[in-house]
């Protein structure tokens, strides 16, 4: 046993050596903590923030709102810039957990983002005080052409017999439930228990029919051909197309959510200037329009579109979709305390069924 | 007064870095929000999906480690009677599949299985009927026993080597046979590396959290998964410990078994 | 000669069990599609691009290095915890490897949670740290159960003898006592590295933001697609350690560790 001893050591030095050159050092002019949503940037704009300014990046991922929320509220890992859904950011600022934006020191944020978003934006952040978004856009069903027969374009067809086992649902307390809401006619931020609990008792019947419950694989599962239908976020759409052809993106004819996801700065943010900076480099139009190519989500940078050179892309509907044309659309809102401990129970209920 | 001076930093340690994080967990799972005294927590373990999550998780972890165990035993003894300098080697060939990452050698399981997977293209490409095999308590079980079979194999072919061949040899000549030496003398003799090894694959199978979420395809909700989520998702850590506490009350059980035949006090981990 | 047979067959069995899966993401590594389902030719560019992948190789980098230092710390304060449990009194000694037997026998879940209860707490930063003091938390226990053992055959009389001979207290522990108790100081150090680098559940919840080991970095990537570039280094590992293995048992054969 005792020789045995030189297998971890001599392994160690070997990949030591090589591994030394990635891990460096804190930057000359500090560092920005990023907390951001998986797949949710091009590492490259990275590189060319942190070369640009001397600021190191540490960057971290998170799956969800819910994943998030706890890691910021208990203030063990301090981050400075994080990058929440509508409701999520609802709620933090009722936490009192973000600092106010001066947008002073943010100038591209006011001068390229469009006027509709900063609109849209006031459903949870009123007076703009607290956030500046990154990425919108809806939740809809993503099929294969090839295993879908029929036409696509209501939510009941996840509850199709037919497709048992090829379905894939949002492992996501909020997105699992507007599916079941919107389809039983409701508003995805109802706190009416009767309507919970029929769109609770909905999302059991599908369980069955379901193959899994998962977030960002949907877009591998979907592309692997594993299942014929899933839901997903809007953005993942172009990107799925152009690894697989026969995947169509559809928003259903019930309605469903439409989201922004945007930059903000926590109260506790220990680097706020560099978090600023960060900001602002990710809102100038050329930077926008690199991470829009890499990550395909929607953006709300006037001056991004602009210079997309896909003339295809830059008017496709599902990128930019003109949202007049669809009807009951809505955004999340905080349901507080209260709501979000009855939606958990519902959720544990469906997922313990 | 050198005997207590070499205690100390031992014992520092473990009060500072096992008991009192222990007894953080006891203090949120005996408290609500305000610091009030309550057994609310605890008591959430009777609801319906938390009860269910519960006993799908013992169903499932006794049900691995009764599979291990049956794999594991047979195997114990045939390397037992392999030559003997081989030891270390076979030791270590259990041990080597640890430094291919835990997740990934469970991801390289959902690749197996998956619809579109290794074991479905080779059934059909013998034209048998594809099985849906990735998402369900089965599969769950099989990550089970493929992680957690070297903890079972390693402590039972420890106490088997232990065993003086003397004593079966007497055993023999007294008259037994193989299947009457097998129960009345090697099982009883390897009973405390047996009990170790129930532990070390039972407990790990009852609480992980991870395993049911690859192979599960989150579809399958184990007592680990709501307690992960209790302190990632919901940040109810009062729920989260209360229900660790309640979780604790099966390890401890299973802790008091293996004091009782491990007298000896020195395990059979390795 | 049928009996023998089955027995191999069986070991076999189990091996292809052990090892099917392992087999699978190295042929994966050479997987020039990038999703799992598809096989899209021979390639060696994960290879190429692993070493380009700063991540990857910053986890790696943290994995290894704090499996080698919670190994150490825990190879360091486990010995010594042995000599002196090992002098107890008989009631002291009971509580005392109760203790120790809690890290191990308790769930990874619960350890983990207490951990970081005990870390926010304090106020203390996740990261590198907070891991580290962690992984030698779990780690003690199994150096304390491989030295112990040697620690009992020990025969107190050598070291006394050591002593009447004229060794000072230090020089007859270094000189008799610690040879003794070397191979099971080896072998808990060993596996105090092996769970270390092993380990996900305790570091996924005491780590902090932008501080990854493989294991967290694996979890977050199968959740939203792992890269090829894992497989690629999995299997390096793998092979180094098992050509590692093979080289050191092969003069080992006849005589006895």
């Amino acid at each position: 046993m005792r020789k045995l001893f030189a297998v971890p050591l001599a392994l160690l030095g070997a990949v030591t050596l090589t591994a030394c050159a990635g891990a460096d050092s804190s930057g000359e002019n500090g560092e920005v903590y990023v907390y951001n949503w998986g797949e949710y940037i091009d590492p490259e704009t990275i590189d060319m923030f942190e070369e640009e300014t001397g600021i190191k990046v540490i960057y971290d991922e998170f799956e969800t709102n819910e994943i998030m929320y706890p890691k910021v509220e208990a203030g063990a890992s301090k981050y400075d810039v994080i990058c929440p859904s509508d409701y999520m950011i609802q709620k933090m600022i009722e936490n009192d957990l973000l600092a106010e934006i001066n947008f002073d020191n943010i100038p591209n944020a006011k001068k390229y983002i469009g006027e509709q978003y900063w609109e849209q934006s006031q459903g949870f952040d009123p007076e703009n005080k607290y956030s500046v978004p990154y990425c919108w856009g809806t939740v809809g069903i993503l099929y294969n052409k090839t295993m879908v027969d029929e036409p696509v374009d209501s939510w009941s067809i996840l509850w199709d017999d037919k497709y048992k086992d090829s379905i894939l649902m949002q492992d996501s307390v909020r997105d699992a439930f507007m599916v079941a809401l919107k389809l039983n006619g409701d508003s995805m931020n109802t706190l009416d228990t009767a309507e919970l609990e029929a769109a609770r008792d909905l999302l059991i019947e599908q369980k069955p029919l379901v193959q899994a419950y998962v977030i960002d694989q949907v877009r591998d599962k979907m592309i692997g051909g594993e299942a014929a239908l899933g839901v997903i976020y809007s953005g993942e759409a172009i990107f799925t197309q152009r690894e697989n052809p026969d995947l169509e993106y559809v928003v259903p004819k019930e309605g469903t959510n439409v989201w922004i996801d945007s930059w903000v700065i926590p109260k506790n943010a220990p680097n706020m200037s560099n978090a600023e900076k960060f900001i602002d480099f990710m809102c100038r139009p050329e930077i926008a329009v690199i991470n829009f190519e890499y990550i395909t989500y929607s953006t709300p940078n006037e001056g991004a579109r602009e210079l997309i050179e896909d003339e295809d892309i830059k008017n496709s509907e599902i990128a930019f979709p003109d949202l007049s044309k669809y009807s009951n659309l809505e955004t999340y809102s905080y349901l507080g305390e209260e709501g979000d401990q009855l939606l958990n129970e519902y959720w544990k209920e469906v997922k313990s069924n | 007064m050198r005997k207590k001076l070499l205690a100390a930093p031992y014992t520092v340690w473990s009060v500072a870095f096992i008991l009192i994080p222990l007894a953080m967990v006891f203090y949120y799972g005996l408290t609500d929000e305000t610091g009030a005294f309550t057994l609310e927590n605890i008591a959430a373990i009777a609801t319906a999906e938390h009860s269910k999550a519960l006993w799908l998780s013992l169903l499932l972890s006794l049900i691995s480690t009764i599979i291990c165990f049956f794999l594991a035993y047979p195997l114990a003894m045939i390397l037992c009677r392999m030559q003997v300098n081989q030891h270390k080697f076979i030791v270590f060939i259990f041990i080597l599949p640890m430094w291919m990452n835990f997740l990934l050698r469970t991801l390289a399981w959902q690749t197996l299985l998956e619809k579109s997977g290794v074991i479905n293209n080779i059934l059909s490409f013998f034209h048998l009927p594809t099985q849906n095999l990735i998402n369900t308590p089965g599969a769950i079980v099989l990550g089970m026993v493929y992680n957690f079979l070297p903890f079972m194999i390693l402590p039972i072919y420890n106490s088997l080597t232990k065993i003086d061949p003397n004593v079966i040899n007497a055993a023999h000549d007294l008259g037994a046979n193989n299947f009457q030496t097998l129960l009345k003398i090697i099982f009883p003799l390897s009973l405390p590396g047996v009990v170790s090894g129930i532990t070390m694959v039972f407990v790990p199978s009852l609480t992980t959290f991870a395993i049911s979420t690859m192979l599960g395809g989150s579809k399958i909700l184990l007592i680990g998964n709501v307690i992960e989520q209790e302190f990632t998702q919901a940040s109810n850590w009062h729920l989260g410990s209360g229900l660790s506490i309640v979780l604790m009350i099966f390890i401890i059980l299973n802790m008091v078994l293996n004091t009782a035949f491990d007298k000896e006090g020195e395990g059979n981990v390795i | 000669m049928i009996k023998t047979t089955a027995q191999k067959i069986y070991v076999a069995l189990i091996f292809i069990f052990l090892y099917a899966p392992i087999a699978t993401l190295m042929v994966l590594s050479f997987n020039a599609s990038r999703t799992r389902s598809k096989w899209g030719g021979f390639t060696l560019k994960w290879y190429a691009e692993l070493f380009e992948n700063e991540a990857i190789m910053e986890a790696l980098y943290n994995t290894l290095l704090i499996a080698l230092l919670s190994a150490i710390f825990a190879t360091l304060i486990g010995t010594i915890a042995c000599i002196s449990i090992h002098r107890m009194r008989r009631r002291t000694r009971a509580i005392m490897i109760g203790i120790t037997n809690i890290p191990m026998l308790n769930a990874e879940i619960v350890t983990g949670i207490s951990l970081m209860l005990l870390f926010l707490t304090l106020g203390v930063k996740f990261g590198i740290l907070t891991i580290l003091l962690s992984h030698i938390t779990f780690s003690i226990p199994y150096v304390i159960l491989s030295v112990m053992p040697r620690m009992k055959q020990l025969n107190p009389s050598v070291y006394e003898a050591a002593q009447d001979l004229g060794a000072s207290p230090a020089r007859a522990f270094f000189k008799v006592v610690l040879p003794e108790l070397m191979p099971g100081i080896s072998s808990g150090f060993l596996m105090a590295f092996t769970m270390s680098l092993d380990d996900f559940i305790i570091t996924h919840f005491t780590k902090g933001p932008g501080v990854d080991t493989l294991s967290t970095k694996i979890y977050t990537e199968v959740k939203k697609g792992i890269k090829p570039e894992m497989y690629a280094l999995s299997t390096i590992i793998f092979v180094t350690v098992l050509i590692l293995l093979i080289l050191i048992n092969r003069p080992q054969k006849k005589k006895q560790a």
